[in-house]
C-alpha cells in the first residue's frame, strides 16, 4: 500500500516549506559577538555562525550550553535577525525568572563566548514573504514576527504585512524604535500620552479583517499560551480561517 | 564536548527519572500546540479505529465510557526538553479499542489524528501492550480543551507530539507515513531516552 492516508477531518495549517533534516541534527559552534539591550528585561544577542545554511523568517533553532561536569542545558529560541549572508543570526531572549539558560545569557554572557546552535528549525512558522502577513505577538513574542518585518524591509516586498504588538509599557517594547506604519502596539498596562490602555480587542483585530488584501491573510500568532488562545479567538471570531492561523506557543 | 564559560546549569540530582537532555518542569504543564483550540463538547467527540482491521468501528463519549476504566501514573516528556513527573490521567486502555476493531497482522504502523486534523503517526506496538490510552480526565478532572480535552491520546513512553489532542480516529497502516511534525522535521519515533528529537538524531 502506497496511498497516502488523508484525515477524514481538515487541519489546521499545514508547513509551509520543506526542512533540512541535516541542518537540523547537526550542532554548530556559535561565537557572540554583540550583545543589545532592548528593554530592562529583554537583550539581543547577534552570534557568529559560519556555517549557517540560512533560514526564513519564524524559523527557531535549537541552543545548548554545557557545563564543566558535562551537563548540557538546550532550549528553543526563535529567529530574530531577517534571513541574509553576513554569517550572523540574532536571538532576542528575555531574562526569565530563575531562568538557567536565560540567567546565563543576562548575567554571564559576553561578546567571544561560545556555545552550540542546531538549526533552523520547523516550517511552520516560517513566513517566506509571499502571502499578506497578519502578524499578533505579545511580549517576547514580537521576536519571530519581528524577523518577518525586517525580511519584508530588507527585501522591499509590497506583500500587505501588518503587526498588532501587545505589550504592558512603553518601556517593555521590544524593538519600539523600529517599528513603522506596519505596526500597532496595544498597551495593557501604560501608554504614551493619549493613548488608550486596554487589553487587545476585537476592535484591533475585526478591522484588518475587514479590509483583506486579495488572497486574504495567512496569520501568525505568537506568545504565551493565554496570549495565544485569547488572540487566536479574536482572529476566529473576526471570520479568519482556522486553517489559516499558525501559533507558536510558549512552552 | 563544549564546555560554554561560566554556565553552571541549575543545582540537580542524579534523576534516574529524568531522560537526556530533559528538565524536570515541576507544576507547569506547558501548552504547546500549534493550532487554535478546537471547542468540542463531549457530546460532539467520536473516535474511530480503522484501516487494517477486520471491524472498523467508531465509538462516541457514551460508547467509549463504558469501556473498562484504566489509568495512567508516571511521568510525560515534551521535545521542548521539559518533562513532568508523576501524572494523573485516567480514560481507556487503547487495548480495549484495538481489540475489538480485531487489527490484521499486516498492520505495521499507526497514524492517529485530531478532530483538527492534526496528525502523528506511531509504530502500532508503541501502542498495545498497555502502553496507550485515550484520556479524558487529568488528576480526578475532566482534560482543559488546551490540553486536548475532552480527550487525546496518551503515549507517555514517548515525546509528547506523539500523544495527539483532540484524538479522532486510529488508522492501522502496513507502512509508516510521517504525520505533522514529523513532515515538519521531527523524528517518526520520538523516543526520549533515545533523544530522538529531529529527523536523523
Amino acid at each position: 500500500m502506497t496511498e497516502t492516508f488523508t484525515p477524514p477531518t481538515r487541519f489546521a495549517v499545514p508547513g509551509r516549506i520543506a526542512v533540512s533534516d541535516q541542518a537540523a541534527t547537526v550542532w554548530q559552534t556559535a561565537t557572540i559577538t554583540e550583545i543589545r539591550r532592548e528593554t530592562p528585561h529583554a537583550a539581543t544577542f547577534r552570534l557568529a555562525v559560519p556555517d549557517w545554511q540560512g533560514h526564513l523568517p519564524g524559523q527557531h533553532l535549537m541552543l545548548r550550553l554545557t557545563a564543566g561536569d558535562g551537563y548540557a542545558a538546550q532550549r528553543h529560541y526563535s529567529l530574530a535577525s531577517a534571513p541574509d549572508d553576513s554569517g550572523h543570526i540574532e536571538l532576542t531572549l528575555d531574562h526569565v525568572e530563575g531562568g538557567e539558560v536565560s540567567g546565563w545569557f543576562h548575567t554571564v554572557a559576553r561578546p567571544g563566548d561560545r556555545l552550540e546552535v542546531r538549526g533552523p528549525l520547523s516550517g511552520f512558522f516560517a513566513w517566506p514573504g509571499d502571502r499578506p502577513a497578519l502578524l499578533i505577538g505579545a511580549g517576547s513574542g514580537v521576536v519571530p514576527l519581528m524577523s518577518m518585518v525586517r525580511h519584508h524591509r530588507a527585501r522591499g516586498l509590497s506583500v500587505p504585512l501588518r503587526l498588532l504588538v501587545s505589550v504592558r509599557s512603553p518601556e517593555e517594547l521590544i524593538y519600539g524604535r523600529e517599528y513603522g506604519a506596519e505596526t500597532t502596539p496595544v498597551f495593557t498596562r501604560s501608554a504614551p500620552h493619549g493613548v488608550p490602555v486596554g487589553r487587545m480587542a476585537a476592535a484591533h483585530v475585526a478591522p484588518l479583517l475587514a479590509d483583506q488584501p486579495p488572497g486574504g491573510w495567512e496569520a501568525y500568532v505568537c506568545g504565551s499560551n493565554a496570549f495565544a488562545e485569547h488572540a487566536s479567538r479574536l482572529l476566529v471570531s473576526a471570520g479568519q480561517p482556522v486553517d489559516r492561523i499558525r501559533i507558536e506557543r510558549f512552552g | 564536548m563544549n564546555v560554554t564559560r561560566g554556565f553552571t546549569g541549575r543545582p540537580r540530582v542524579d534523576d534516574p527519572g529524568l531522560p537526556p537532555g530533559q528538565y524536570d518542569a515541576g507544576d507547569d504543564w506547558p501548552v504547546l500546540s500549534a493550532e487554535v483550540t478546537p471547542e468540542l463538547a463531549p457530546a460532539d467527540w467520536t473516535f474511530r479505529v480503522d484501516g487494517l482491521v477486520e471491524e472498523p468501528r467508531t465509538w462516541n463519549w457514551e460508547q467509549a465510557h463504558e469501556l473498562p476504566a484504566s489509568a495512567y501514573e508516571g511521568d510525560i516528556h515534551c521535545v521542548t526538553s521539559w518533562s513532568k513527573f508523576g501524572v494523573r490521567f485516567g480514560g481507556v486502555s487503547l487495548d480495549a479499542f484495538l481489540n475489538m476493531v480485531r487489527p490484521h497482522v499486516a498492520a505495521t504502523h499507526a497514524v492517529a489524528y485530531s478532530h483538527t486534523g492534526y496528525t502523528t503517526n506511531l509504530p502500532l506496538a508503541d501502542l498495545t501492550g498497555g502502553r496507550a490510552w485515550i484520556a479524558w480526565e487529568y488528576d480526578g478532572q475532566p482534560l482543559a480543551p488546551e490540553h486536548g480535552g475532552p480527550a487525546r491520546l496518551l503515549v507517555p513512553h514517548l515525546y509528547f507530539w506523539k500523544s495527539a489532542k483532540w484524538i479522532a480516529g486510529i488508522r492501522l497502516l502496513d507502512h509508516d507515513e510521517p504525520g505533522f511534525w514529523e513532515q515538519n522535521g521531527y523524528h517518526a519515533r520520538g523516543n526520549p531516552w533515545e533523544e530522538q528529537r529531529y529527523s536523523g538524531d
